[in-house]
């Protein structure tokens, strides 16, 4: 639907991210997760009377982060607003953000899009908020509230309307989630609500200049969804136009398990938050050391770590990729590399190998985080640097790959114990594989005759009765050099 | 009636002790039920505290306010008692903790011996808009207080407490002091925590207390002063000793006379009595000088605006939904809302409720709260030229004397103007005292007013105790 090439969508993304700091936003409660309904609370959070919030400055430090890595002007002095409404998960009935004056104007990331091509997304603002509380409706009893969340810091990232597709809305997402998790302002997960996404949508003719009428639709809480709803409304709008209707400035609510964008009841969009600056706070004021301070204790960022990868240690595009996709993989990564002992591209190309196939398999096949991954970058490195050395065969360190995941023990114990040193002695090899020539005769004259295939079997005969322990190379070579030998003497 | 002075040396001669005191004052507060001045009295409490300071002053370790004991108007936090700001919507809720300026007090071994009536959320000039029945005037209980801190001015004025602790968003502590014939105080805004005052208008709300003379204010204010890290608009400037600076003379000193506050609405022997006292403050070599306020036709406008606007959205809170009156029945979480709020607010607070909430509506944003703000910001820049010229500023405290119970309860702006040459000091943030000066013809007090610079509450306490004590 949405792609009638008469018609050209334009997106801007709302993403919340929730930020990681200890305390939350106005006072000191804790801003675990999870825990005992109603017991990350005090006055201040509880909203009762007579309290006052005071900003946690950490928040501030985390808006800053993030602002300065999306390359946004940052304010010398911003404030705070109040967005006053009523919910019962809102104890102070209305929520303290910013709205005029925010900390972060005007700034952009840039995303790859299908074609390969980099585009700039503008970034209008980014501001600090506080978290609402959590109503529990699904309960035969009345609505419960949990106030654990209440006034956990948030900030807000509102793009330009500069997304031309779903793919693209795809893509800064990912990206916004790829920098929160960067600066560990943010775990990026959306599942449980760390990183949420509203999305304002509108379509116009191919060259038109102007905007159409946009629809606001929320709820956008996975990847997933966030392609699948805007196809579907952009599909919508653009059936509508077809039919010579109007588009109508509504909101509406992804229901994913319909598939379908429910426009929210008027009464309820029918909100007039009555913003006015908050009061009981005093400006925030930024100054320029702070800024040069946050400013250099940045971490290098994926895309610079990506064109790292392939400019120095010669990695391919596609393995630059995989590696810096995910902060916890690429500082895997980083660290690894930081242990081997040998430091050249071929090396650097194993190291990248084992990590995007054994690391990542274990930890898909777990369900488990690379930062919970049983063995450490370094433990991981010794191993590589075994397989380097020729101490063990890559088909070796497989094994001992498993047992790492299991043990303690370090590579080399595991070799050692095991005994998987890898054979290297010529003359014990070529014993070997005379022993085998003999025994699959019939299969040398049928190499002989022409079928190269068999090289191969006899390969992995000599592998296994040396027990895999042979040095493969040598087996390809000795091997090669005698069934030479006979073909001459044939 | 003693002051804080007095009572000191009573203690120091050993005529009385701590808990004698407070016998007399709980014994005062039961004499004096009719006039409503307090809605809880913790006796025993009391007691138990005033025989720790007696220990305390036996041992030498006794604080700076040993002997004083103090009232606390309704609108802030006494941990463990019931806050109720006047209203039934929160008539049984309790404060899980103290006030930022309670703690001081109590720190500094005063004794808290109830909560007074007030307008409810302190939203009144009569303190006739309490939910648990008005306050009545010691001497003509027909009349008023003043408000919306009117119990605490009858608690202070028919001895009932040493001195008591107010609050001040529009006058609500000069206005009756000055209807009641007491001192009361607004310091400059940050100069108090307002850490456990329960909100009215966040931007123009101060402590302040009302007593006997300017020098127990001086005391108090020592006391509650400086910044508090729970409330961030709480200023970091030096606290000086308040008390030092008083018995001076007031030769040289700068005061400027606002035309302005000297306008037809002025009862004519509210005039007089002021112009009697700049006389004697010239007499005694004070350099006296007209000044022009040229903003103030604006400022209960603005007043009404922007304090009305901050008050619609500190007032959400109280919804019914986790504290606080909460109808019964209600089928729906709009119904909850709607009536909990329409039955457990009184008439005044809903009218300024709406006047908010209309004023920060999307649409009248522009035409009412910013253009507020920058009239606000125009009538704090006729404070500060005047400042560059004169030290402080006299005016009268009100224009006229305590009026009668009900006179103006149907006629809300009547009402709001008793404020109105109070109200200036909220909007501009800068510190005022309100000191009695003498009576009208019907024998009621009348106040006059000293308004200082930001932060400089020394030069008007000097005043206020110069005219205090130079009769």
């Amino acid at each position: 639907m949405s792609s009638n090439p008469q018609y050209e969508p334009v997106i801007g993304l709302e993403v919340h991210a929730q930020l990681l700091t200890e305390s939350k936003a106005f006072c000191r409660c804790s801003t675990s997760f999870g825990d005992e309904p109603n017991s990350n609370v005090c006055p201040v959070c509880l909203g009762l009377p007579g309290v006052l919030p005071v900003l946690n400055m950490n928040v501030v430090e985390f808006v800053l982060r993030m602002g300065l890595a999306t390359h946004c002007t940052i304010a010398e002095r911003s404030i705070f607003a109040r967005k006053n409404y009523f919910y019962p998960d809102l104890p102070k009935g209305y929520q303290i953000s910013q709205y005029e004056e925010p900390i972060c104007t005007g700034g952009f990331v840039e995303i790859e899009t299908e074609s390969g091509k980099k585009k700039k997304i503008g970034i209008t603002r980014i501001h600090m908020e506080e978290d609402a509380g959590k109503s529990i409706h699904d309960l035969d009893v009345d609505t419960l509230v949990d106030v654990n969340r209440c006034g956990v810091p948030l900030i807000e990232i509102v793009s330009e309307p500069d997304l031309r597709s779903p793919r693209e809305a795809y893509l800064f997402l990912h990206k916004i989630r790829q920098i929160v998790t960067y600066l560990d302002i943010c775990d990026g997960n959306m599942e449980e609500g760390s990183l949420r996404c509203d999305a304002n949508v509108s379509v116009r003719r191919k060259m038109e200049t102007r905007f159409g009428t946009k629809t606001e639709v929320k709820n956008l809480n996975s990847f997933r969804f966030v392609e699948k709803a805007l196809e579907y409304e952009i599909g919508r709008q653009i059936a509508l136009l077809e039919e010579g209707q109007k588009i109508v400035q509504e909101t509406l609510l992804w229901d994913a398990a319909q598939g379908v964008a429910v426009p929210m009841r008027s009464k309820e969009e029918a909100h007039d938050y009555r913003y006015f600056p908050e009061p009981d706070l005093v400006p925030v004021m930024v100054g320029k050391d702070w800024i040069d301070k946050i400013r250099t204790s940045l971490p290098e960022f994926p895309s610079e770590r990506h064109d790292r990868y392939i400019a120095k240690l010669g990695l391919p595009k596609y393995d630059a990729e995989i590696l810096t996709a995910e902060k916890p993989l690429a500082d895997y990564f980083e660290a690894v590399i930081r242990h081997l002992k040998v430091k050249n591209a071929e090396t650097w190309k194993i190291a990248s190998n084992w990590t995007m196939t054994e690391v990542l398999r274990v930890v898909n096949e777990r369900h488990i985080t690379v930062t919970g991954f049983p063995v450490g970058p370094e433990r991981f490195a010794e191993m590589i640097n075994l397989i380097v050395d020729g101490t063990i065969s890559g088909k070796i360190a497989k094994d001992v790959f498993e047992e790492m995941l299991t043990s303690q023990e370090g590579p080399k114990a595991i070799v050692e114990k095991k005994g998987l040193v890898q054979v290297n002695d010529a003359s014990t090899i070529e014993n070997a594989i005379d022993n085998i020539l003999t025994k699959y005769e019939g299969q040398v004259r049928e190499f002989l005759g022409g079928k190269q295939k068999v090289f191969g079997f006899l390969v992995g005969e000599t592998m296994k009765v040396m027990k895999g322990r042979a040095n493969p190379s040598i087996v390809n070579e000795i091997l090669k050099k005698k069934l030479e030998g006979k073909k001459e003497r044939d | 009636m003693k002051s804080f002075d007095a009572i000191k040396s009573e203690l120091a001669s050993g005529a009385s002790t701590c808990e004698s005191l407070t016998r007399e004052y709980l014994e005062a507060i039961d004499r004096a039920k009719h006039l409503n001045a307090f809605l809880s009295v913790f006796a025993e409490e009391a007691h138990g505290q005033a025989r720790a300071v007696d220990r305390k002053i036996r041992e030498g370790t006794a604080g700076p306010l040993a002997g004083m004991v103090v009232s606390i108007k309704d609108v802030m936090c006494v941990k463990g008692h019931r806050v109720t700001c006047g209203s039934k919507i929160l008539e049984e809720f309790v404060a899980p903790y103290d006030a930022t300026a309670v703690a001081r007090l109590r720190k500094a071994d005063a004794v808290i011996i109830g909560k007074t009536n007030m307008d409810e959320f302190a939203m009144g000039s009569s303190t006739e808009n309490s939910a648990f029945g008005r306050v009545k005037l010691p001497g003509d209980e027909s009349r008023v207080p003043g408000g919306s801190s009117g119990g605490s001015a009858v608690a202070v004025k028919a001895g009932m407490s040493t001195v008591s602790l107010g609050t001040d968003t529009g006058g609500s502590v000069r206005q009756p002091a000055s209807f009641t014939g007491v001192v009361g105080l607004k310091p400059t805004y940050g100069r108090v925590s307002r850490y456990g005052l329960v909100a009215f208008a966040s931007s123009f709300d101060q402590i302040g207390p009302l007593s006997l003379t300017a020098r127990d204010s001086a005391a108090v204010l020592n006391v509650i002063a400086g910044h508090d890290d729970r409330d961030s608009t709480s200023a970091t400037v030096p606290v000086p000793d308040f008390t030092a600076g008083l018995n001076k003379d007031v030769k040289g000193l700068r005061i400027g006379v606002p035309k302005e506050y000297f306008d037809d609405a002025l009862q004519e022997e509210i005039r007089g009595a002021v112009q009697k006292k700049i006389d004697l403050l010239r007499n005694h070599g004070a350099v006296i000088s007209e000044v022009t306020l040229p903003h103030t036709a604006y400022t209960i406008a603005t007043y009404y605006i922007l304090a009305t606007a901050e008050a619609s959205s500190n007032l959400a809170r109280y919804d019914g939904a986790r504290y606080g009156y909460r109808v019964k029945g209600a089928k729906s979480l709009t119904e909850m809302y709607t009536r909990s709020r329409s039955e457990g607010f009184g008439g005044e607070v809903k009218r300024r409720i709406m006047l908010g909430t209309y004023v920060l509506s999307a649409g009248y944003y522009d035409a009412y709260y910013r253009k507020g703000q920058k009239v606000r910001r125009l009538i704090k820049e006729d404070f500060d030229n005047a400042f560059l010229r004169v030290d402080c500023l006299i005016t009268p405290t009100s224009p006229s004397t305590a009026f009668k119970a009900g006179e103006k309860m149907d006629d809300p702006l009547q009402m709001y103007l008793s404020d109105v040459y109070t109200t200036s000091a909220n909007l501009a943030g800068i510190p005022g005292i309100s000191i009695p000066c003498g009576t009208d013809r019907q024998g009621l007090p009348i106040g006059l007013q000293i308004l200082g610079k930001q932060f400089d509450e020394e030069t008007i306490l000097r005043a206020a105790d110069f005219l205090e004590t130079s009769g």
